[in-house]
């Protein structure tokens, strides 16, 4: 059942505004019967019994930004791959299935070259470690010296 | 309207007599009126059957981890303690709603809104049988990888919101989290589409039978390993233990919804109970032969051949045996989720972000390129296909 009509999206949207509605019904029915007593203790974040100190709202540890990137790249290739892998069995039937094939493999090495460099860059691991030259460690040493 | 339910509805001779006395009544056509009250009956159907699903597995949830730990678990309320999640909703909506005072007000309402949503949404590619689903997209595997990824969106707003630095640390580990396992369970259900040659669902079913040995997850070796991948990926898409280190209740006292109480709390909950649930049927749908019953007794031929039933009956009672199929399979597997979240301890972070990038991506590359060439080298022919093809060519290599 495939129509090159947008009708088939039109149940998502209804679905969707079922979900809605649910949820929405649910917190307004609730706003009925629930008590309402806020006071500037309960209003606070949570932290543990102690006063919260500043704002949760701080910058983000780089290697989120690191995996963030590593997934974009291998989201749009996957998106990228998608119609190749739904008419890969048809073009396969009239036998044009090695050109595709060739063209998927080329595809999926870019792919892995990017995991093999991610992967020696060591941006895989989430604590990156390094190893300091014998060069880099007497400079620090100097440094606490003086 | 287009929708699956509609157009086997449509087949129907009782049907079609309908639409035509209520178009004589209301004095016009009438088709588009009533496939709009289809699908509305059928989409609340669904739904309600989805909250109480949602509702059952906080209860299954209990039960089988006091089964497993060897205590009682709820037993006060109905029989076996079966109405506790009905206890439970009554009092979530009694309770009062906290909107923190720091919060960012519009987000934090949205969140758990955008969570429920995004899980129905993704409801609606579910082939719970062949007649039986609300609508058969021809991009139904990208659709239901998009909308599903609504709920990683929400926990990352929910916990940012939430101005509680325990909620941003879950939130930034739940969006990291969702986002790195999107990449091997695309990647394996990417396989399956190849071998199946389409990307709406009753394609995938379609192109199984049956009974085991047609599934796709003893198709060949490649989809064997895909089936796992995918499972530990999605297990980690919807923060299910031994993945919820977004919501790990020993170092972020509640992850991405400590501020959330009540109703809003309760969103979250029901929405990643349903999400089990739909992962459960899709990994059912692309890998254990969907809603396809033994024998073809799902087409209902077979019932009206041999015990000469009326077409009618003998269709809707396949349809029946195929919705069964596809729970049965689906409830299985939802009971192998909670018997792992109760018997594995939780990752560590960094061993999380080990595993997805280092081993189940390369392993899901591979399964990829795996399934690319059987196709074209074995014509997409099972491994049992191929041993039987062997065993008669060397039978008639004897003669």
């Amino acid at each position: 059942m495939s129509s090159p009509n947008l009708d088939v999206y039109m149940p998502i949207i209804i679905l969707m505004a079922i979900g809605v509605i649910a949820v929405v019904g649910a917190l307004l029915v609730g706003k009925l019967i629930r008590p309402h007593n806020p006071n500037a203790l309960k209003e606070s974040p949570y932290e543990c019994g102690e006063e919260p100190i500043g704002s949760a709202w701080s910058n983000f540890n780089v290697r989120f930004y690191v995996v963030s990137l590593i997934f974009i790249i291998f989201d749009v290739e996957g998106a990228l791959m998608f119609p190749v892998a739904a008419v890969f069995r048809r073009f396969n039937e009239i036998g044009e299935g090695g050109v595709l094939l060739g063209s998927l493999l080329l595809f999926i090495l870019v792919l892995v070259l990017g995991i093999v460099y991610c992967w020696k860059k060591g941006d895989l691991d989430w604590v990156k470690s390094f190893q300091l030259s014998d060069e880099q460690i007497k400079q620090l040493n100097n440094v606490k010296e003086s | 309207m287009n929708s699956t339910i509609v157009s086997y509805l449509s087949q129907f001779d009782g049907h079609k007599k309908f639409i035509a006395f209520l178009s004589e009544v209301l004095g016009f056509d009438a088709t588009a009126l009533i496939a709009f009250l289809v699908f509305l009956i059928a989409s609340i159907v669904v739904v309600k059957v989805m909250a109480l699903v949602g509702g059952m597995g906080t209860y299954a949830e209990r039960k089988i981890s006091a089964d497993i730990q060897m205590r009682q678990g709820p037993n006060r309320v109905g029989p076996f303690g079966l109405l506790q999640f009905l206890a439970d909703g009554v009092k979530m909506i009694m309770k009062e709603d906290v909107l923190p005072k720091n919060a960012d007000k519009l987000l934090f309402t949205i969140a758990p809104l955008m969570a429920l949503v995004g899980v129905f949404g993704s409801l609606a590619v579910v082939p719970f049988s062949s007649g039986f689903i609300l609508t058969d997209l021809n991009v139904g595997v990208f659709y239901l990888i998009g909308v599903s990824s609504l709920v990683g969106v929400a926990i990352f707003l929910g916990g940012y919101s939430s101005n509680s630095k325990w909620s941003m640390l879950g939130g930034m580990r739940g969006a990291s989290q969702i986002i790195s396992y999107e990449v091997p369970v695309t990647l394996s259900i990417l396989a399956i589409v190849i071998l199946a040659g389409g990307l709406s669902f009753s394609t995938l079913v379609n192109a199984q039978g049956g009974l085991p040995h047609q599934w796709y997850v003893l198709h060949n070796p490649f989809t064997f390993i895909g089936f796992f991948v995918f499972f530990i990926g999605a297990l980690a898409e919807t923060n299910r233990a031994p993945f919820d280190l977004p919501e790990a209740e020993s170092e972020l006292v509640s992850g991405y919804h400590t501020e959330y109480t009540g109703m809003r709390f309760g969103f979250f909950a029901l929405a990643e109970y349903i999400e089990v649930f739909v992962v459960c049927g899709v990994a059912v749908a692309a890998f254990l032969g969907g809603y396809k019953v033994p024998f073809d007794l799902g087409t209902g031929d077979f019932l009206v051949n041999t015990l000469h039933l009326p077409p009618i009956i003998g269709k809707n009672i396949g349809q029946f045996l195929q919705i069964g199929s596809f729970v049965t399979k689906t409830l299985l597997l939802y009971y192998v989720v909670i018997w792992i979240r109760w018997t594995f301890p939780r990752l560590r972070v960094d061993h999380l972000m080990t595993l997805c990038w280092k081993y189940l991506t390369p392993i899901a590359l591979f399964n990829l390129v795996g399934c690319a060439v059987w196709l074209y080298a074995f014509d997409g022919h099972s491994i049992w296909e191929l041993f039987s093809q062997m065993t008669a060519g060397s039978h008639g290599g004897g003669h």
